[in-house]
């Protein structure tokens, strides 16, 4: 197996766009990327890309030969959707071609253009990645079915709004610095308590905002980076994928969440690392109740014990495991094809230590990126390691 | 209220077997799909989801489901702006679990209060939005009620 290097990211400001066509969104991601890892953009072999809604957004579909010619690679190009993890598998599957040996450089992505569309629209484009037939037609949103995952929660294991207040806070304070972040100001507790309801029991600052946004990784091989002098410190040692059953009625249980388990079982086997070997995370907390479920699904904690990890202090900035430095999707904002890139991104900026937020985890070694479709019906983790 | 033609009124034929399931639902035949294993799941199926089984058959719902879950929704998707805010739950009903918004039988506007592990029946209803047929649970409220 080939070790695969991080060369460069590239992520555009995450928020609102107007006017901005999706492809220019991803070229000026991509472009960074290339920039900022001294990357030849004539050396790409493939495009991973990753996108769930631009067919009703933009009326584009095909979209992954226009990012080619956005980003100026001509090359083999594919589109993947796993609906909230579709960058979250791009990467993933340049992950696995770099390490098989298939092509020594890979821009993997993904780009999001929602704001557009008047929030009916989008919600009813979101609730598209759950079960059309015994979901959707039941009443169930993209909010809704978190929703209902919360209750089953606090009814299993206890915790309640508040708990989830402080995820949201905490998340909130984290994007302050993020040049990159949708909503870079502060959210008490008490102000998340009073917002207005979207589905109980989550509330307005419970969800993550509509955005628009673009990523982009330049994945090489070790070999070639260290062939053209690269500075590519940060190595994907591990990545795993999972599915479960659609929709959320079909669960073994209601507020677990099995794919995202077996995704970190194999990202951990691939690195050969177990939970207790990270340092730093970045969740999919696409709502507060999310970024709970994610830490427990990752092992780094007890399924019932994720819930106060936020209102303990344990996964704040100064706490002992900081969860989404970056501001998370709830602060940072949920570009939702672009996602899974942007984690990555965010990661190895905090691994390599120029991120706003590196001093937070200054000797951070080890980083876990937990990206997840619809209500995890799909889940994809990735393990990123300071290889030098 | 079953055989009246919903076949031919231009909504059913896209998702026939649906269709189907809900006609049987609103007669008070509702079913799940099991498999020898009692695996339950929801039409139409070939192969059991959990086991991979092609020895399926049509197992009745139990007559009362119980509410595992339950969200009170104020921001709807289009299809439902008229409805909200509405109540859906998750209702396990033996062989398998249903998804479907609670009403209760008075004609307020306000979502029935439920919690989880009340008793439930269900039912079809139509959406206040458009008329669509959609699953619903109505509490059960025994006798004597407080
Ligand atoms: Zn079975």
């Amino acid at each position: 197996m080939t070790d695969v290097r991080v060369a460069g990211v590239g992520l555009t400001s995450f928020g609102s766009h107007p006017g901005r066509t999706g492809r220019d969104l991803f070229a000026e991601a991509a472009l960074r990327a290339f920039e900022d890892g001294d990357v030849d953009k004539s050396d790409v072999e493939e495009l991973n890309y990753g996108n769930f809604m631009g067919a009703l957004a933009e009326h584009q579909g095909h979209q992954a030969p226009l990012m080619a010619e956005a980003a100026g690679v001509r090359c083999p190009a594919t589109r993947y959707e796993s609906a909230c993890a579709s960058a979250g598998v791009a990467v993933r599957e340049a992950v696995r071609t770099v390490a098989a040996g298939d092509a020594d450089v890979v821009l993997a992505g993904g780009m999001e253009r929602m704001t557009n569309l008047p929030t009916d629209e989008v919600t009813e484009g979101l609730a598209i990645a759950a079960d059309d037939l015994f979901e959707v037609r039941a009443g169930v949103t993209f909010p809704g079915a978190y929703a209902l995952m919360a209750n089953a929660y606090f009814d299993a294991y206890g915790g309640g709004r508040e708990d989830l207040a402080h995820v949201a806070s905490k998340n909130h304070a984290n994007a302050v610095p993020n040049e990159y972040a949708q909503y870079r100001r502060e959210v008490s507790v008490d102000e998340a308590m009073d917002a207005p309801p979207v589905a109980e029991p989550l509330h307005l600052y419970d969800a993550c905002p509509i955005t628009d946004g673009a990523s982009a990784l330049v994945l090489v091989s070790a070999e070639y980076a260290e062939r053209h002098g690269l500075d590519a410190p940060v190595a994907v040692t591990g990545t795993g994928q999972g599915t479960d059953r659609m929709a959320l009625g079909d669960r073994e249980h209601l507020a677990r969440t099995p794919a995202a388990d077996d995704a970190a079982a194999a990202a951990y086997a691939d690195a050969g690392i177990d939970a207790g070997a990270v340092d730093v995370a970045e969740v999919h907390d696409c709502f507060t109740i999310a970024e709970v479920l994610a830490l427990e699904s990752l092992g780094l904690f007890e399924p019932g014990e994720g819930i106060s990890a936020a209102r303990e202090g344990i996964t704040t900035a100064d706490g002992d495991l900081p969860v989404n430095l970056s501001g998370g999707l709830k602060a940072k904002g949920h570009p939702v094809g672009a996602t899974g890139g942007s984690q990555i991104a965010e990661l190895t900026r905090l691994l390599r230590g120029d991120h706003p937020n590196s001093e937070r985890v200054p000797d951070a070694d080890v980083g876990v990126a937990h990206n997840a479709g619809g209500t995890v019906a799909s889940a994809v983790v990735h393990v990123l390691e300071v290889a030098e | 209220m079953s055989d009246d033609g919903a076949a031919d009124d231009g909504t059913a034929p896209t998702d026939r077997d649906h269709a189907e399931w809900l006609d049987a639902l609103a007669d008070g035949d509702g079913f799940a799909i099991v498999c020898p294993d009692g695996h339950g799941s929801l039409p139409p199926r070939r192969v059991c989801p959990d086991c991979g089984s092609p020895d399926l058959s049509r197992e009745p719902l139990d007559e009362t489901g119980t509410v595992e879950t339950y969200s009170v929704v104020h921001v709807p998707s289009p299809r439902f702006a008229d409805d909200a805010p509405y109540a859906t739950a998750v209702a396990d009903f033996g062989p398998t679990r249903l998804t479907g918004i609670v009403r209760g039988g008075d004609a307020s506007d306000d979502p029935p209060s439920v919690g989880i592990g009340d008793a439930v029946t269900v039912d079809v209803g139509e959406r206040e939005t458009d008329g669509e047929r959609l699953v619903v649970f109505r509490p059960v409220t025994s006798a004597g009620d407080d």
